[in-house]
């Protein structure tokens, strides 16, 4: 089996203790549903870094969708990662025992039949993931505009990867020596969406995909480079990896959005780390239609931020299965699916 | 953060979409993003759009991969 | 308005009385629910099975499918899984204000035709009418009384080491068709429910082996939730093999463009059973010669333990496979 002869290849080459980090949701879940740090060697440890847009979304930017959908009486349409979320109220969930409509889409362009079949109603879109989907928003925005629809509103909690990664490694909380880059996002960024990174911080970086053996295929490569101790950004997911991307993904977000501040969970505030709509889209912007200040109670408690960052291991929380399990979730880390409390939980891990 | 599968592209329509094969089955996507692709190229779709068309040389697979490792 | 479902019709007078004699009765008709008496009366000679469910399903008509047939396929399966012969079922509406005669009668009609196919009687029910925006569309629910023939009750059948985990055939169908339906997602033919009537299955199956210690349908929770139940009720560890888990292709890629695992996926044809392991040929021959056993497989085995289930990866590792501990939804990341 394939594995074996690459399990068997790591450690043959395999001597230093090395932490490397992935900053995808789908390699968390991944890793943990294959046992892939069963089988590798105990010096190599596999962290996971804020890879889940749903884990980093703010309290207060759920605070606010439930605000907004009460006052004004908004639908809410949504992918399904987000409903579970904890704010300080509780999940988007409370706002169905509120009698307030809440879809969710796999697609976001059925966003746009929702509205078309319910002209005398009002909705709220919410644009959330990272460069992956971020397009996908930005189209069906256009395609709204170019289809007049008035009902239709939208609040980007879209964030960029690399000012994360960039925040994590400034933090120097944790040692990472090598980052396990995410497969998807680099599809749409490219290999040269990460140059900056690479170039100003020397670590090894591999792109790999999301089948077992392409992820220890690409830890092969990570440790293969740490032990030569020649830094280099590796794309090993060619498939679907291009060096420039996709520019057509590319030019249609930005043409709908543009780079602004994020708040995210565990971070904080960082500047040019999350998409907002341009101007010319303001009459979908809910922030600049509806702004409200929300005050929100800070559940000090959950200490996702940490194990976000790679500095806390679920099972270090004390929250951690005792008071904070999937049905009952005191932050986004055990609520979402590829949050990393969530896979410790599900999946067994110690 | 990237919950994407590939599928085989069975037929390109019109209005930038297209008919994806999921086993002997089918899903509509839109191809905004890969307007080049073709009837029987592969796509990786992630939230109902198709992403990146996957080359052909699918995957140097593995096994030669871990050839060249040998050297 | 004659064309859609009004409180009146709910309200015990004339409008009831003309629903039920008019509507209802033309599709249910047998010789026991004409009396229309308060209570349907039989007579019962045996060990009895009892089951009652209730049916909220939304979209009520779903590729493969609809509520009605659900409503009786769920109660016979739930007698069928027991070695019971189903005989008779009641039907409780709960209808809201504003559905139509036309889709009323669709699924009356649906539910003569799966009672037809089944063999079973509709002896008794009740029709209620909420106003609109306190139901959904329309609720159901059903009750089964069926018969056990005595050697074909398997309770009492001890659960030992090394015996089989079996399943009929492809898993997390139902579950997953459902599902792209209510995310608006446009699908080929191929993507429907598994809904099915395993009687026919069930009770030959149980009278050729004796060798079938438990059955079980995986509805709610999937097959890791059935799995899980097995486990603890009976203090023994299972160990289920990812690569031997029967998915239909169509089945497999949905699963991943939404993120929803089949192993926690509802099925509606399905039958979870552990078997010796001396039994195994005889079972799954008979089972790969009926129209719904065909892609049985031997997915795992029980072992001794704490009642723990594992799942052995495609990668030779071991992992826990726990029950699900929330709603199953898909998601993007």
């Amino acid at each position: 089996m394939e594995a074996k002869a690459l399990i068997e290849s790591i450690r043959k080459i395999s001597k230093k203790e090395v932490n490397l980090m992935e900053f995808c949701g789908t390699h968390t879940h991944e890793i943990f549903r294959y046992g892939i740090r069963q089988i590798l060697p105990e010096n190599i440890h596999l962290l996971s870094g804020p890879g889940c847009p749903v884990c980093v979304t703010s309290e207060e930017d759920i605070d606010y969708i439930i605000a907004l959908s009460e006052n004004y009486d908004l639908g809410v349409i949504t992918f399904g990662d987000l409903v579970n979320v904890p704010g300080s109220k509780g999940s988007l969930n409370y706002l169905r025992l509120k009698g307030k409509e809440v879809r969710i889409v796999y697609s976001p362009l059925e966003a746009i039949n929702i509205a078309k079949e319910n002209e005398h109603k009002k909705y709220l879109l919410i644009g959330i993931g990272f460069e992956t989907t971020a397009p996908n928003l930005a189209y069906t925005l256009i395609r709204a505009k170019e289809e007049n629809i008035k009902n239709l509103l939208f609040l980007s909690l879209h964030k960029l990867t690399p000012p994360a990664m960039k925040a994590i490694l400034d933090m120097g909380e944790v040692k990472i020596d090598g980052i396990i880059g995410p497969g998807h996002v680099s599809t749409i960024i490219g290999r040269e969406g990460w140059k900056e990174i690479f170039d100003e911080y020397k670590i090894p970086f591999v792109i790999m995909g999301f089948k077992p053996e392409e992820i220890l295929y690409g830890i092969y490569l990570l440790v293969k480079i740490l032990e030569d101790g020649k830094p280099a950004l590796v794309n090993a997911y060619e498939n679907s990896v291009k060096e420039e991307g996709n520019k057509k993904a590319l030019e249609i977000m930005y043409r709908v959005f543009e780079k602004g501040p994020a708040i995210w969970r565990g971070l904080g505030l960082i500047e040019n780390s999350g998409l907002v709509l341009r101007d010319n889209f303001e009459e979908f912007d809910i922030r600049k239609i509806y702004p409200i200040k929300v005050a929100s109670k800070k559940d000090n408690l959950c200490r996702c931020g940490e194990v976000l960052r790679g500095v806390l291991k679920p099972t270090e929380c004390p929250l951690y299965a005792k008071v904070c399990t999937p049905e009952n979730p005191k932050g986004p880390c055990m609520v979402s699916s590829e949050g990393t409390c969530a896979a410790y939980f599900l999946y067994g891990g110690e | 953060m990237c919950l994407g599968v590939p599928l085989r592209i069975r037929e390109v329509k019109e209005d930038n979409t297209a008919i994806a094969e999921m086993g002997n089955s089918t899903i509509e996507i839109s191809t905004i993003f890969t307007p080049e692709v073709k009837e029987g190229d592969y796509v990786i779709v992630h939230a109902g759009f198709s992403i990146t068309i996957l080359s052909e040389e699918e995957a140097k697979d593995i096994k030669s991969l871990l050839e060249e490792m040998e050297e | 308005m004659e064309d859609i479902i009004l409180l009146s019709h709910g309200s015990g007078g004339e409008s009831t009385r003309k629903l039920i004699e008019e509507e209802i009765l033309k599709y249910f008709r047998n010789d026991i629910l004409e009396e229309l008496l308060d209570s349907a009366v039989f007579n019962l000679h045996g060990k009895t099975a009892f089951t009652t469910d209730s049916f909220v399903v939304s979209p009520i008509f779903f590729p493969g499918g609809d509520i009605g047939k659900l409503s009786i396929y769920g109660t016979v399966n739930d007698l069928s899984v027991m070695g019971a012969k189903p005989l008779y079922i009641s039907v409780g509406f709960i209808i809201e204000e504003g559905l139509s005669f036309d889709e009323f009668r669709r699924i009356l009609q649906s539910m003569k035709l799966a009672s037809e196919e089944c063999g079973v009687k509709i002896v008794t029910g009740d029709t209620k009418v909420v106003e609109k925006g306190k139901g959904d569309k329309i609720f159901i629910n059903t009750a089964g009384i069926g018969i056990i023939e005595e050697d074909l009750d398997w309770r009492g059948r001890k659960i030992e080491d090394g015996d089989l985990v079996i399943v009929n055939g492809g898993i997390g169908e139902h579950g997953i068709a459902l599902m792209l339906e209510r995310l608006g997602v446009k699908s080929g033919e191929e993507v429907k429910s598994d809904l099915a009537p395993l009687n026919s299955l069930t009770i030959p199956l149980l009278k050729s082996s004796k060798g079938v210690k438990f059955m079980r349908d995986p509805t709610r929770g999937g097959v890791a939730g059935i799995l899980n139940e097995i486990s603890q009720k009976y203090h023994i560890d299972i160990e289920v093999y990812e690569e031997e888990i029967p998915i239909k292709d169509w089945v497999k890629s949905a699963s991943e463009i939404l993120g929803i695992d089949p192993l926690y996926a509802a099925n509606e044809g399905k039958v979870v059973m552990i078997v010796s392991k001396d039994e195994k040929e005889k079972v799954l021959e008979f089972l790969r010669v009926h129209p719904l056993g065909k892609d049985s497989r031997v997915i795992g085995e029980a072992k001794k333990g704490n009642g723990k289930v594992y799942l052995i990866t495609k990668l030779g590792t071991k992992r826990i496979l726990d029950t699900l501990k929330r709603d199953l939804l898909p998601r993007i990341c």
